[in-house]
């Protein structure tokens, strides 16, 4: 339908920014003229002797492991430790409508005009324009500004559906796993794609933490990022996990996932030869965990997104079991979590859309 | 039991197989280059062709290795093996080269795997296929295009194509165009000298078709003839009211040579890469994709975009009649599986020998007209192509390349016939995306026919119109079949 150009409202009182950081906060300097109106949630990683420091001016809350462990008690065996899927427990934690969740090696981009992006108003805009996951649009997102529905769009589906994850993406280094960062070792991510669309229904991607924008009280409980890092057999996959649960669950309950713009500047290479240790299990066993997710359906009595979820770990326990004992573990997790999210959430049960 | 090879290793082993697509090594880090040419020579490959690309790198190691061995462009291209092998870590830069072998034999010997010896071997290789052959369409020159491939089909509204032909020129007068005129256009074509076309009006038409069908040619599903008649692998074909468009950078964008690039490298239906096409240079698969659907399937329809008047329908066009599309989006993308796309015929290309009988004349409404916003033809053989390319696992692009489409026409004129399309699509997205097709049907011929008797038994008693549309379907399906076998024209 046609937007006319209104300012996209700033949202600081229903927005809170989830960043988890193990070494320091320096990044945010870069950022105060775009993050200084909204509440930080800090979820420390490591050693929690350690103090990070954050830059002046900021309001923010901070969690390390200790204070984690004294939230959620016998709970807290839900989120990692020793790696950035503990970013999760900010999403918890937050009594706020909105969460942008960024790490702490991504700085502000520049448009191909040579304009900085303010990436949060993009994923505002996003959040706040409905999806539409039933029918392509050739022109992407119709609700831009100078776009629309393309010739053979129906109407009856051009009101969309609520849209409730905005997927942003990266210039500079791109989001590649080890075996491709070590045959393409120099390439960067230079082509500026001027779009938003919505990804369609009955389709997975691959859902990259770095610059996630998502509706807490529409998709919240679903966005566990599982259990990596220490102790686990697996690493850096928690952010593609988050993503296939919860495009089962946006594609069962008629909400939508937006990707493309904005963009960040991803500054930080990771290191490849730790990364490959990290990620050779996920590697095998995506191929099992693809089929099992593409195939997944929810039976039509769970209408919200905690019911969703947990019948999505009891498959999760009967399909995957029998791939790795890792399964069993990370489906009990999963309840743990909805346990933990609806003690610290009590007052909502999150129906259906809005 | 000897130690699994590693994961560098295996790569190399690849990349010595497929040799003969490599054209460029220069972004292999050195010691990973020279390994690669040393079991070039072991191989017995080392051509005259593969040295000069090797050479070509300019990689200091390289260079004074070929001088070692005293390798000379001789007329035997292959070179005696026996005496030649070297232990490539001498001239490797030891603290890189043995860390990547050490990390990655860690890599395989830590897999803790309970498999038998041959799968044990196997996965590695799945992986590392993958990870080659998109490496190689990366790094493949760029595609070529023989001008026998490609033929230019335009649907001509009007006689006088000098303008528009003119302004195409660049572009495509290397190539064979077909034109097909309107069968409602009276005058004799004019097309400007240089061009390589041949021409088609009513009587031609008339001449191949019975006259019962050949209504199924009119309007602007004229160009449909084209794709019938042309003997070539891939079709481009774009409307008459279209001119070159530019980049962000100010070029003129190739239509051609995009759309066959998008149709030469692999489309990925199946999970959805958030850096859109990965064979795209500069791009590739992110982290997370599987590994074993990274070979994609074959691409067999590109659908290009339009700048300035994009394809709106009337209502849209009305509602705001300055709106122009300006925004270059700079990428093509695959549409997943299962997700049905309204297909636009201004600017698209396929591949005809694949999925020719499915790009089809069907759907005509009682009061299409001369302007885009007055037909369905193209929506709904979109409609059908797309459940015929999900179901025999083809795919389908769209975004790149885009055109100039300049104004023609008053959207609020159009507004004013009765909107049946519009109704009509409410109904059918429900009924394609529930559309099934048997295991039988293995060719876009046997995947029509059956949509075709579907489609008359599911909607054709409510929807004369539709019961037509099917039986065009049946009806273009005994054409194609009888153009091809004659091999004629």
């Amino acid at each position: 339908m046609a937007s006319s150009v209104t300012p996209t409202p700033l949202l600081k009182d229903e927005l809170d920014i989830v960043i988890p950081t193990i070494r320091n906060l320096d990044f945010l300097e870069m950022w105060r003229p775009f993050f200084q109106p909204y509440h930080l949630i800090i979820v420390q990683d490591g050693d929690p002797s350690k103090v990070i420091k954050v830059p002046e001016g900021f309001d923010y809350e901070l969690y390390n492991r200790n204070d984690i462990n004294r939230i959620l008690g016998p709970k807290s065996s839900c989120i990692s430790f020793k790696d950035s899927a503990c970013r999760c427990f900010g999403y918890m934690v937050s009594k706020k409508k909105y969460i942008f969740t960024i790490d702490d090696d991504c700085f502000v981009a520049k448009d191909p005009s040579g304009n900085d992006i303010n990436a949060l108003e993009q994923h505002i805009k996003n959040l706040l324009s409905p999806s539409t996951p039933f029918f392509f649009n050739t022109l992407y997102d119709p609700y831009r500004e100078g776009a629309d529905f393309v010739r053979g769009y129906p109407f009856s589906l051009r009101e969309g559906v609520p849209t409730a994850v905005s997927h942003g993406l990266w210039l500079n280094i791109p989001d590649y796993d080890a075996p491709t960062q070590l045959v393409k070792p120099r390439e960067r991510n230079t082509r500026f794609v001027d779009a938003v669309l919505t990804i369609p229904k009955g389709t997975l991607f691959p859902m990259c933490g770095m610059n996630l924008a998502f509706d807490r009280e529409l998709i919240g409980p679903a966005m566990y990022f599982g259990l990596m890092g220490d102790g686990q057999p697996i690493g850096r996959y928690d952010d593609m996990w988050a993503g296939w649960c919860i495009k089962v669950i946006c594609d069962h309950l008629g909400l939508g996932v937006k990707t493309g713009l904005p963009y960040i500047w991803h500054s930080k290479a990771s290191n490849p030869f730790v990364n490959l240790k990290k990620e050779y299990k996920g590697i095998y066993w995506q191929e099992e965990l693809i089929p099992f997710f593409q195939a997944a359906t929810l039976p039509k009595e769970c209408t919200t997104v905690q019911s969703c979820y947990k019948e999505l770990s009891k498959q999760v326990k009967a399909k995957l079991g029998k791939v790795d004992d890792y399964f069993n573990k990370l489906a009990d997790a999963m309840l743990t979590w909805i346990e933990a999210w609806d003690e610290l959430n009590p007052s909502k049960q999150l129906a259906k859309g809005k | 039991m000897s130690s699994p090879p590693s994961l560098l290793s295996l790569s190399i082993d690849a990349a010595v197989f497929n040799l003969h697509i490599i054209s460029d090594l220069s972004f292999l880090p050195e010691h990973i280059l020279i390994d690669l040419f040393l079991r070039t020579l072991k191989a017995g490959k080392l051509t005259e062709r593969i040295l000069k690309i090797f050479i070509a790198t300019g990689k200091d190691e390289i260079i004074s290795m070929i001088q070692a061995l005293n390798i000379q462009l001789v007329t035997t291209p292959v070179l005696p093996t026996s005496k030649l092998y070297f232990n490539p870590l001498c001239y490797l830069d030891a603290q890189t080269s043995s860390k990547s072998e050490r990390c990655l034999t860690f890599f395989f010997d830590s897999i803790n795997i309970q498999v038998h010896e041959k799968k044990k071997k196997k996965e590695p290789y799945l992986i590392f296929d993958s990870i080659i052959s998109s490496w190689l369409y990366h790094n493949m020159s760029q595609v070529t295009i023989d001008r026998n491939e490609v033929d230019i089909v335009i649907a001509a509204f009007r006689s006088d194509l000098t303008s528009f032909l003119e302004e195409w020129r660049p572009i495509f007068s290397r190539f064979h165009l077909i034109i097909v005129q309107d069968p409602d256009l009276k005058d004799e074509l004019k097309i400007p000298k240089g061009f390589d076309f041949d021409a088609y009006t009513k009587s031609d038409i008339d001449k191949l078709v019975s006259p019962s069908n050949a209504s199924m040619f009119s309007g602007y599903a004229c160009r449909y003839f084209g794709y019938l008649i042309s003997k070539r692998k891939y079709i481009v074909s774009i409307d008459d009211d279209c001119s070159p468009a530019k980049d962000n950078n100010g070029d003129v964008v190739d239509i051609v040579t995009q759309h066959i690039t998008n149709l030469k490298t692999p489309a990925t239906p199946l999970f959805f890469n958030t850096l859109y096409d990965p064979y795209r240079k500069g791009s590739d698969f992110v982290r997370g994709y599987p590994f074993s659907l990274r070979s994609g399937v074959p691409c067999v329809l590109s659908c290009g975009l339009w700048l300035n008047l994009a394809d709106f329908d009337a209502p849209t066009q009305s509602l705001k009649p300055e709106l122009r599309n300006s925004r270059y989006v700079d990428a093509v993308l695959t549409v997943p599986k299962n997700s049905l796309m309204p297909m636009s015929g201004i600017n698209i290309a396929f591949d005809r020998e694949v999925v020719g009988p499915a790009i089809l004349p069907a759907l005509k409404l009682a009061k299409e007209g001369k302007f885009r916003w007055e037909t369905m033809e193209d929506v709904w053989c979109g409609l059908v192509v797309k459940v015929v390319c999900d179901h025999l696992q083809l795919g389908v692009k769209t975004g790149i390349p885009y055109v100039w489409r300049n104004e023609r026409g008053s959207a609020i004129d159009s507004l004013k016939k009765e909107w049946e399309g519009v109704k009509l699509m409410e109904e059918l997205i429900p009924f394609f995306q529930t559309l099934k097709l048997s295991q039988d049907a293995v060719t876009a011929e046997a995947c029509v026919m059956e949509m075709a008797v579907a489609i008359k038994k599911g909607m054709g008693s409510s929807h004369p119109e539709l019961a037509n549309a099917a039986g065009n379907m049946v009806e273009w399906v005994k054409i194609w079949k009888e153009v091809k076998s004659r091999v004629l024209v």
